[in-house]
């Protein structure tokens, strides 16, 4: 990792991505964006304010368009620019599937790398505002299955600014995927344009020797929060944040587990055939009769994302669930 | 020599009957061969659209790009692909396109202009307006045309295509190769209206509907588009009314095809009435005709010869190709 101590300042994520994508297009001309409300005036997320200083030419306003703005970015791509394409909400991917699976992973592979694809889809869950079933999901598992993707998903201002900046400069298609309730959370990030995180590099969010929690994106937060209610009861848990779930830090978490001999895998994605049960596979077949438990998961329940807080609020991970998870490795 | 006062120049016309013989003793040769059990590979064939891809690959320059589909074996040779390179891409040989790691639908040639061949109805035209959006973008006068069928038009990748296309008066040609079929269903069992060129007027471009059996009819309507596009006016959808003689896979019994739709289409057979008429005209003798019809068959079998002859792939192609960057990455 590039690490920069000195010249942070405290920001949102919002605000740190904004400034990856600034310092991007500001160092390289090929960086250009599309996606549907991006630009000024109607700009709201990390792209509000990069129209203004860039012009419209490179923060391109489309029309609500999934498929022709991840295929347009594939065009784009292939002649040599830049494209981070923005997919308002992750459960509008579906629209656009097709051209990200079957087109931009893929490309390099069927013509032996004549033609490729490097762009950037940066996307956002919106779970746990009341949105309901269409605009809630964490879809990032369907993306781990296709060769060709890599997979981001950051879950501190830090992160998002090294990983969505290793994203832009990456030469293979990027799957980014940002949440909506991470956008506010506020943190020390490093203002230096060369600040890159390397993809496949687990970060150990807390250190701890009783249990590792094994998680990426909102969920590492919940985990953190759990640690914190778990060290009360004198339980020191360690918190690891995979950043990328392609590539998969798989050597990290195994070190990190072999060490507590215990884990708890929490995602804000459904739990039943989703990231947690290859990441548990690996862990439990890395580490057979070294594991002082089976290999906990906590992830979201397997029904439609339900619009009321009251049974919103029992679907995704909570510090509860993490913690009673916990409570099963160490009886 | 003489020919139609204001048609093309007769090397012109030459070249497109040269190029609708390579086509359809191209399309003859893989007939015979899989047909035989000589070779085996998966094909949806072409035969009889062979006017259209002659008059685009003589309409359209070297530096020109071309999106196509899995029944591009006409487009392909049109636009300039070597033979060998697509026989070996079919039969999965080394000489292919990809080494032969693609295959028959996903062939791509960027030193002759094509871009992607897709074996997804409907996912063309998207990454064509990216093409078509890097070249306004470089300040090029290139033109990106994008090859795709009747059925294509019905799918939701078009419509945000052609929106987009049109929005930003970029220089795509969409031609649309109505080969009266979508797969196995009748173009009238699928629209509404009787011609695909009619869609065109509701997203602000011009549709053109032309024989397509006709090369100079072709000829004549893509430069036009061309032009336009050129000039930065903006996409055309040029519809070119033919009919494919093999069904829609290699093998199809084509039982969905009446007997007399199928007679009236032998009937204008665009190859045999394209060299009647050079032949009428004086445009060329029946011996440089002869000629022309023996030399394609002669290319055809020499590429065969080169193709049967290259090894496929080597097992670690399988892992070569999947990222530029495949650090930490499952195989």
């Amino acid at each position: 990792m590039t690490d920069v101590t000195v010249d942070e300042r405290e920001m949102s994520m919002r605000e740190a991505l904004n400034l990856a994508l600034d310092q991007a297009m500001a160092a390289d001309e090929r960086v250009v964006l599309l996606g549907e409300d991006i630009a000024d005036p109607g700009a709201s997320g990390p792209t509000a304010g990069l129209s203004t200083t860039y012009g419209t030419e490179r923060v391109l306003d489309t029309p609500i368009s999934e498929s022709a703005i991840v295929g347009a970015a594939i065009g784009l791509a292939m002649e040599g620019f830049r494209p981070v394409a923005e997919i308002m909400i992750m459960d509008f991917i579906g629209i656009a599937a097709d051209q990200l699976i079957n087109h931009a992973a893929k490309m390099r592979f069927m013509t032996a790398g004549r033609t490729t694809a490097p762009l950037v889809v940066r996307t956002a869950v919106y779970g746990g505002i009341g949105t309901g079933a269409t605009h809630s999901q964490s879809l990032e598992g369907w993306f781990m299955h296709i060769p060709g993707l890599k997979v981001v998903v950051p879950s501190t201002p830090r992160d998002g600014k090294g990983l969505l900046t290793a994203a832009i400069s990456s030469d293979d298609p990027v799957l980014f995927v940002e949440t909506i309730r991470l956008q506010g959370q506020r943190g020390p990030v490093p203002l230096d344009p060369g600040f890159s995180i390397p993809f496949g590099e687990a970060d150990v969010k807390r250190p701890g020797r009783d249990v590792t929690l094994v998680s990426y994106g909102r969920s590492v937060v919940e985990s953190l929060a759990a640690a914190a209610k778990l060290a009360e009861d004198g339980i020191d848990a360690e918190v690891l944040d995979l950043r990328t779930l392609v590539p998969l830090d798989v050597a990290g978490m195994v070190d990190a587990v072999s060490r507590t001999g215990r884990a708890v895998v929490v995602t804000d994605a459904v739990e039943f055939a989703g990231p947690s049960a290859e990441i548990a596979s690996s862990l439990e077949h890395e580490l057979f009769g070294r594991l002082a438990a089976p290999v906990e998961r906590v992830g979201t329940r397997f029904v439609p994302n339900p619009a009321p807080a009251v049974l919103e609020s029992q679907i995704y991970p909570t510090v509860d669930r993490i913690v009673a998870a916990v409570q099963r490795t160490l009886a | 020599m003489t020919t139609d006062p204001g048609g093309p120049p007769a090397e012109v016309q030459r070249r497109l009957y040269e190029l609708m013989v390579l086509m359809k003793a191209a399309d003859d040769r893989l007939s015979k061969g899989i047909g035989s059990g000589e070779f085996m590979c998966v094909y949806w064939p072409p035969r009889g659209q062979e006017a259209i891809a002659a008059a685009m690959g003589v309409a359209l320059r070297a530096d020109d790009q071309l999106v196509t589909t899995y029944r591009g074996l006409h487009d392909l040779i049109g636009k300039g692909v070597p033979l060998v390179e697509i026989y070996g891409e079919m039969m999965g040989r080394q000489v292919g396109a990809a080494r032969g790691k693609g295959g028959t639908m996903h062939i791509a040639r960027p030193e002759s202009g094509v871009m992607m061949s897709t074996g997804i109805v409907g996912a063309g035209p998207p990454v064509a307006v990216g093409l078509a959006m890097a070249a306004q973008r470089k300040g090029l006068d290139r033109v990106t045309a994008v090859s795709f069928g009747d059925g294509a038009t019905n799918t939701g990748s078009f419509h945000e295509a052609a929106n987009m296309a049109a929005l930003w008066d970029l220089p795509v040609v969409f031609v649309c190769q109505n080969n009266q079929y979508g797969e196995m269903t009748p173009t009238e069992h699928t629209m509404k209206i009787p011609h695909v060129a009619d869609r065109a007027a509701g997203y602000g471009m011009p549709g053109v509907r032309v024989d397509g059996n006709d090369p100079l009819a072709v000829l004549a309507a893509m430069e036009d588009a061309i032009t336009r596009a050129r000039a930065g006016d903006g996409p055309t959808f040029l519809e070119a009314v033919t009919f494919r003689f093999r069904g829609h896979y290699f093998g199809d019994p084509q039982a969905y095809i009446p007997q007399e739709q199928r007679e009236a289409a032998e009937a204008a057979d665009p190859v045999p009435v394209f060299r009647a008429k050079l032949a009428h005209d004086g445009t060329c003798t029946d011996a440089e005709l002869d000629e022309i019809d023996a030399s394609a068959v002669a290319a055809v079998e020499d590429a065969l010869v080169t193709v049967m002859a290259s090894p496929a792939p080597p097992l670690d192609e399988l892992e070569r190709d999947v990222y530029a960057d495949a650090r930490g990455c499952p195989t």
